[in-house]
């Protein structure tokens, strides 16, 4: 039996980007506020010390930072036939772990979604009308570009992002992103400086009439006081980044931009080493009295709230929602029920190039320093009569080259022996990637529920993926990657490999940890599960938020969005459901 | 404040470390902790990489250590370009792993059931590292006592070669595991031991980053950032430190 105690304002699930955002903004109405944090509280200065924090195997290889997958891990299959196994050490995708949650180890890449994302389906359906494929689940958002851009505005504004605008109010401006959507502003930091491989895929690109810009960057290019008047430093390009923790305060996280504000507010606290285990809801099923969790030992407690806020990882607010039973399950034969529905993930390709006569230094790098193009990204070209819908990001980041798992060579090359070290040798600093990271578009097959076997170490049952890539998207990684492998081909490299997503869905490979879906926000209360608030439907005090609230995935990071929807959220909370608590907000 | 029960390893400690200081790392716990306020920092608080100059085998007995050892230099050969895996410390490196949390894959899921699954749902071997190297290496002494009547390490270097391979492409069967699983275990935890921090018993004077060119830990690079297209020829740098430091004069 949980013991109760006394009750709080607000609870918020999770302190990565999203749940300190909402903590953040909502702590400064006054009231009080519990944020829970199933791992540890995690501090630039004490965990990402200079002296230790270049260290690969430890952060890499055994994934210091990520969730450990005896806490808590997935089941997954590839379609409902097969028996769902559990992952048992991550590989395709990294959940965080501790207060900055993923946003830690994050490559920091800062993309907006372009507004025609927000109503896809519309759009889709008005411009291509019948070669819609008919497997694609799309939807709308239920909400629009000219919502969603202040909400961006704010977290460029938090986490110091570096680039170059392509678009300021209509107006196109050279060397910045011409598909962007319209900006209220500049970047608030300036782009950061490149390294030899992305500069030479620019210089190729433009040769094809391309427009080269700078990927937008979380990765500060100097010294920057944010929004809450947190200080970062500039990046020091130290190849430290994707799966470290950065001991520069350059990389923006939750605990480099928002909690070292948040905590001193004495209307806050953080509960670390506290696992969520459910949200309690009264007996009609409406309202959220608080949350169950239980400590490191295992001990229960119950912390009612007036407002809960769940926002975890998507992994664990669906798991949450279908463990709290909220919302109906959904149930792909039927096709009704939302907890569950429209899980979609990242289609990942890349072309590899190796050269006899470059020296690209790769270990000089980070995870969004890079140079990229939208050309043929989501419908920034015209698809008709290609038989698929979607595009990808293409760009060379190179996000440093740490030895245990960077040592690229050509296919067939010998895996040990004397051969083994002359191919390392030849192509360690001569070979560099242009990567497509693509859309990944929902299927009916496509879902999420509780696995009916596996089950954690409180015994709930282990969320249960059901994934693999629609014929759409492998079309897509087709086409795409033949006009990456063009230009790579122009820059007159030893050798290419291609490689496009076309088999099933492999757990093994690292490919992206953007993982959305299952819990997803829209106008219809019948195909989703949050409104445009990121508001339940039917239970007014229980906010979700998360890329689980994207109806599909388009062709670009999804950080910049989880944390945009996070502003809008705390916004709507603040300016229109505390005025009228325990009800739905109009849409 | 933090209510922290269980404190850091300091990194004075790591870098006197012993066997005491690694059973410190791996016990640390924690219950939950509430936080506000201003956070709490203590000076050399940080919770570092654990230290391994300990003397001596911490998991191996020296028969597997022969035989692991044996195992590394084949699979990184001593050549013009750099020392073996075992003048390396890739043994050693092993065997360390294997001593601490990673030799029973203590942050992994182990629930069962176990069962074999398709290629795409990865490893689902309910074997943990210890037991795959306990496994592994007494299988391949069979093996190659049954074939040889010599262990592996009696072995010439193109019985060696032709041994690992039928390993890796599971042409050669060993008792108790399966002998391609033994191979990839075996060799990922080689590459880790020659490519890793040498803090960890491996790449010992970071001898791998020297073959490739790779300055190890360092943390800055502004000033080389915009040098394209050459060569740089850092010196590379260990968690450890650089001996450069302690040099007099």
């Amino acid at each position: 039996m949980a013991k109760k105690l006394p009750s709080t304002d607000v609870v918020v699930v999770g302190l990565g980007w999203a749940g300190s955002i909402i903590a953040n903004e909502l702590a400064d109405t006054g009231l009080n506020i519990i944020g829970f944090e199933r791992g540890p509280w995690r501090d630039t200065a004490r965990d990402f010390n200079v002296a230790s924090a270049a260290d690969e195997l430890r952060y890499n290889r055994r994934q210091e930072l990520m969730l450990r997958t005896r806490q808590n891990t997935c089941t997954m299959r590839n379609n409902a036939s097969e028996t769902a196994l559990p992952l048992r050490s991550w590989g395709s995708f990294h959940p965080g772990n501790g207060t900055g949650g993923a946003g830690n180890h994050w490559a920091g890449i800062a993309f907006r979604f372009q507004p025609h994302e927000f109503r896809l389906h519309s759009y889709l359906t008005e411009r291509y009308g019948k070669e819609l494929p008919a497997e694609l689940t799309l939807q709308d958002w239920g909400t629009d570009w000219e919502e969603m851009e202040p909400h961006y505005a704010a977290f460029d504004r938090l986490a110091g992002v570096s680039g170059k605008a392509g678009n300021i109010k209509g107006t196109l401006i050279d060397g910045g992103n011409p598909f962007e959507g319209p900006r209220s502003a500049e970047y608030p930091n300036p782009p950061t400086l490149q390294t030899y491989a992305p500069t030479l895929f620019a210089e190729a690109a433009r040769n094809f009439g391309y427009k080269p810009f700078p990927v937008p960057s979380a990765l500060v290019s100097q010294p920057y006081t944010n929004s809450l008047g947190v200080k970062m430093g500039p990046c020091t390009y130290c190849g430290f980044c994707t799966n470290y923790g950065c001991a520069n305060y350059s990389k923006a996280s939750a605990i480099t931009t928002v909690l070292p504000a948040l905590i001193r507010k004495p209307n806050f606290k953080a509960v670390t080493n506290a696992e969520v285990l459910k949200v309690v809801m009264d007996s009609t099923g409406t309202k959220a009295t608080g949350v169950i969790y239980a400590d490191a030992n295992g001990e229960q407690f119950e912390q009612p709230a007036e407002l809960v806020v769940v926002a975890a990882f998507i992994f664990e607010n669906v798991r949450l929602m279908l463990l709290s039973g909220v919302g109906t399950p959904y149930d792909p034969v039927t096709n009704t029920g939302t907890t569950g529905r429209n899980y979609a993930y990242q289609t990942a390709n890349n072309v590899r190039l190796f050269f006899d006569d470059k020296n690209f230094n790769p270990f000089i790098g980070g995870g969004a320093i890079g140079m990229g193009i939208d050309e043929f990204n989501n419908d920034n070209f015209d698809h008709s009569g290609l038989g698929f819908m979607g595009g990808g990001s293409t760009r060379v980041t190179p996000i440093g080259a740490a030895p245990i798992d960077s040592r690229p060579m050509p296919p067939g090359s010998p895996t040990w022996g004397k051969g083994w070290k002359q191919a390392t040798v030849k192509n360690y600093l001569s070979s560099m990637s242009i990567g497509c990271e693509a859309s990944s578009y929902s299927v009916r097959a496509n879902y999420l529920s509780l696995d009916p076997t596996y089950s954690d170490p409180h015994g709930r049952p282990l969320l249960r993926i059901t994934f693999d890539f629609p014929d759409n998207d492998r079309k897509m990684a087709k086409y795409c990657i033949g006009k990456v492998a063009e230009i790579a081909k122009s820059m007159n490299p030893r050798e290419i490999v291609v490689s496009s997503q076309q088999g099933h869905w492999d757990s093994r490979p690292y490919q992206s940890s953007h993982i959305v879906g299952g819990f997803i926000m829209g106008a219809n209360p019948g195909t989703s599960s949050v409104n445009k608030h990121l508001q339940v439907w039917g239970v007014p005090n229980l906010f979700v938020v998360g890329s689980s609230a994207f109806p599909q995935n388009p062709g670009y990071n999804p950080t910049g969005t989880v944390c945009a929807l996070a502003f809008k959220a705390a916004d709507a909370i603040r300016s229109r459901y505390l005025k009228r608590p325990g009800e739905m907000i109009p849409v | 404040m933090i209510e922290k029960p269980a404190k850091g390893v300091t990194r004075r400690q790591l870098l006197l470390s012993s066997a005491t200081t690694v059973a410190m790392g791996a016990a640390a716990t924690a219950k939950a902790a509430t936080i506000a306020g201003t956070p709490q920092w203590v000076p050399f608080d940080h919770n570092g990489p654990l230290h391994y100059d300990t003397p001596g085998w911490q998991y191996f007995t020296d028969e597997q250590a022969r035989e692991v050892e044996a195992i590394v230099e084949q699979l990184i050969p001593a050549d013009e370009l750099s020392v073996s895996g075992k003048d390396a410390g890739c043994a050693v490196f092993i065997d360390r792993q294997l001593a601490g949390e990673y030799g029973t894959f203590a942050r992994l899921y182990q629930e069962g059931p176990f069962q074999p699954g398709t290629a795409m749902q990865g490893d689902q071997s309910p074997l943990n590292p210890r037991q795959r190297y306990t496994l592994g290496l007494a299988g391949l002494t069979k093996y190659c006592q049954a074939n040889f009547k010599k262990p592996f390490s009696g072995l010439g270097a193109e019985q060696r070669d032709a041994t690992l391979a039928g390993l890796e492409k599971g042409t050669i069967a060993l008792d108790g595991i399966d002998s391609p699983l033994f191979f990839q275990q075996v060799l990922g935890n080689t590459m880790e031991g020659f490519f890793a921090d040498p803090i960890y018993g491996g790449n010992r004077d970071m001898v791998s980053w020297k073959l490739i060119g790779f300055p190890g830990a360092r943390y800055d690079y502004r000033d080389y950032i915009g040098l394209h297209n050459q060569k740089l020829d850092l010196v590379p740098l260990s968690i450890v430190g650089s001996s450069a430091w302690t040099q007099k004069g």
